[in-house]
């Protein structure tokens, strides 16, 4: 017969152990990714001195005594060269909503050329004439590559532009046909997004912020193509881009 | 029974060492002040929050590195560091030669030292945070009228290659912070808030408070020529940068 206490006892441990296992898990995030990537590294001599024979510990090769290289790090870039490059947005991977309130991370809108710039509702100052900028951009882009070319407007004031008002900004400002979106991140993605783009800006009153007027035009791979600086300026050079990105 | 149970006091105190291995934090009270630059002389507040008490070391890093391969240097993308990144390393995950595990870690990309924060649980301090614990010396919370202290502050600008110094080599302010001045330049949260592009023609305002200095003599003239150096080089940074003098320090919010 089995000890009841022992049984007991068994059914315990088993509780600390489980909540040994959510602990650890909770603890972990970030290592979460480590085991993920780490069970595909494998290492190789550049000089392949051994053929294709690969190892799994990043020593020096036998033969000629040079360090192996990861072998994944071509293999990964093979499978991103397909998909996205190193320089793509569409590597960022945090999470927006767009004006309809639909979740969405940068990468979703991948295929088309990209027309972006960071904007603020609330804006009184040179919001409108970007604004203004952006629809003339528009209106200049020819009907046989409109269907290719999305314009996108990012809030640099998250907590203000709701889904809700960025909708209302849209119609209001005749933007809200299917070639504008408009998008709400969070402080963070913001600011690491305004990094990616090397735009600049602070808050400076709880109303108001300063910020770089720049336009910036992503190929459909997500790789940046041009950037146009300054409040209505010429415009020509950024449509040729534009055009030419689409192609 | 009895394997299990050691085995999970041994995972309990793995753990342990484990949350020890994070560098060490003093809190700072937080207050308002007038920072120099940046912000139209307006008054800011900070709160509570807890800094580290030095810059984050290459060993640190090297381990950070170790646990998150898409930091390594020959897998990071280019959209978050460029050709500088750990440039000065032999290998992937191995220091260069003349490099001392206690220096400070540089060559770094602000996304790099974001991320690192942000897998501690921790973040990269504002410009704001970052000058209230650096405006103390020694003795002082905000010592910035003192003479020394600027003299300090620009006596390093003259010295050559400091981040090959180890941290804890330069003076421990009235927090208990070490080499906010003195090491290396650090990494801000916001350092692209700061406008100095002087070209109104891209930017909305020139900020044009961030070059009217005080008209002053003596003390002030060298306290705003400290500060603005600070600000101009993260007004000429972009967050794929990686440079060798540059590094960082977390922070995190007092709960």
């Amino acid at each position: 017969m089995e000890d009841p206490n022992n049984k007991k006892m068994i059914i315990k441990m088993k509780k600390i152990i489980i909540i040994f296992l959510v602990l650890n898990a909770t603890f972990s995030s970030c290592n979460k990714e480590k085991s993920k990537e780490e069970q595909v590294i494998v290492y190789q001599c550049p000089m392949q001195c051994e053929g294709d024979k690969t190892y799994q510990e990043k020593v020096s090769c036998p033969v000629c005594k040079m360090d192996l290289q990861p072998l994944t790090n071509s293999h990964s870039h093979k499978i991103e060269s397909a998909g996205i490059s190193e320089t793509s947005i569409f590597n960022l991977t945090s999470k927006w909503k767009t004006e309809e309130n639909i979740s969405i991370e940068l990468k979703d809108l991948k295929g088309k050329t990209l027309v972006m710039v960071m904007i603020y509702t609330s804006c009184k100052a040179a919001c409108p004439r970007l604004v203004a900028d952006m629809r003339n951009i528009e209106k200049k882009i020819p009907d046989s590559v409109k269907s290719e070319v999305q314009y996108i407007m990012i809030s640099i004031d998250p907590e203000t532009d709701t889904p809700e008002r960025l909708k209302s900004f849209a119609i209001d400002n005749h933007m809200d046909d299917e070639q504008w979106t408009f998008l709400q991140g969070n402080i963070n993605s913001v600011r690491e997004f305004a990094n990616v783009l090397a735009v600049k800006y602070k808050q400076i009153s709880p109303m108001d912020f300063s910020h770089s007027n720049i336009i910036s035009v992503f190929n459909p791979q997500g790789e940046l193509m041009h950037q146009q600086e300054g409040l209505g300026v010429d415009n020509n050079e950024t449509i040729a881009k534009i055009i030419e990105s689409t192609k | 029974m009895g394997t299990i149970l050691r085995l999970a006091i041994c995972i309990l105190f793995l753990r342990g060492i484990d949350a020890n291995c994070q560098s060490d934090m003093v809190e700072i009270k937080g207050g308002t002040y007038i920072p120099l630059y940046g912000r139209d002389s307006m008054q800011v507040t900070i709160n509570d929050f807890f800094m580290d008490i030095y810059p984050v070391t290459n060993e640190e890093f090297l381990a950070f590195v170790n646990k998150n391969p898409k930091w390594k240097r020959s897998r990071v993308k280019k959209l978050f560091a460029d050709e500088n990144y750990l440039h000065q390393w032999e290998t992937d995950t191995t220091l260069g030669e003349t490099q001392s595990l206690q220096a400070p870690i540089t060559n770094i990309s602000w996304f790099a030292a974001n991320d690192y924060c942000d897998c501690l649980g921790k973040r990269l301090p504002t410009i704001d945070e970052w000058e209230f614990a650096a405006m103390s010396n020694e003795k002082l919370s905000d010592a910035r009228n003192l003479k020394t202290y600027n003299e300090y502050i620009l006596s390093w600008y003259e010295k050559p290659k400091t981040f090959n110094n180890e941290i804890g080599s330069t003076f421990k302010n009235y927090w208990g912070v070490y080499d906010l001045h003195g090491l290396v330049w650090e990494w801000t949260y916001d350092f692209n808030s700061v406008l100095i592009s002087g070209e109104s023609r891209k930017d909305v305002d020139n900020d044009s408070n961030l070059f009217c200095g005080t008209a002053a003599i003596g003390a002030t003239d060298l306290m705003n020529y400290a500060a603005f150096m600070r600000y101009a080089i993260r007004g000429s940074v972009k967050a794929n940068y990686a440079m060798k003098n540059l590094g960082f320090r977390c922070v995190k919010n007092k709960k």
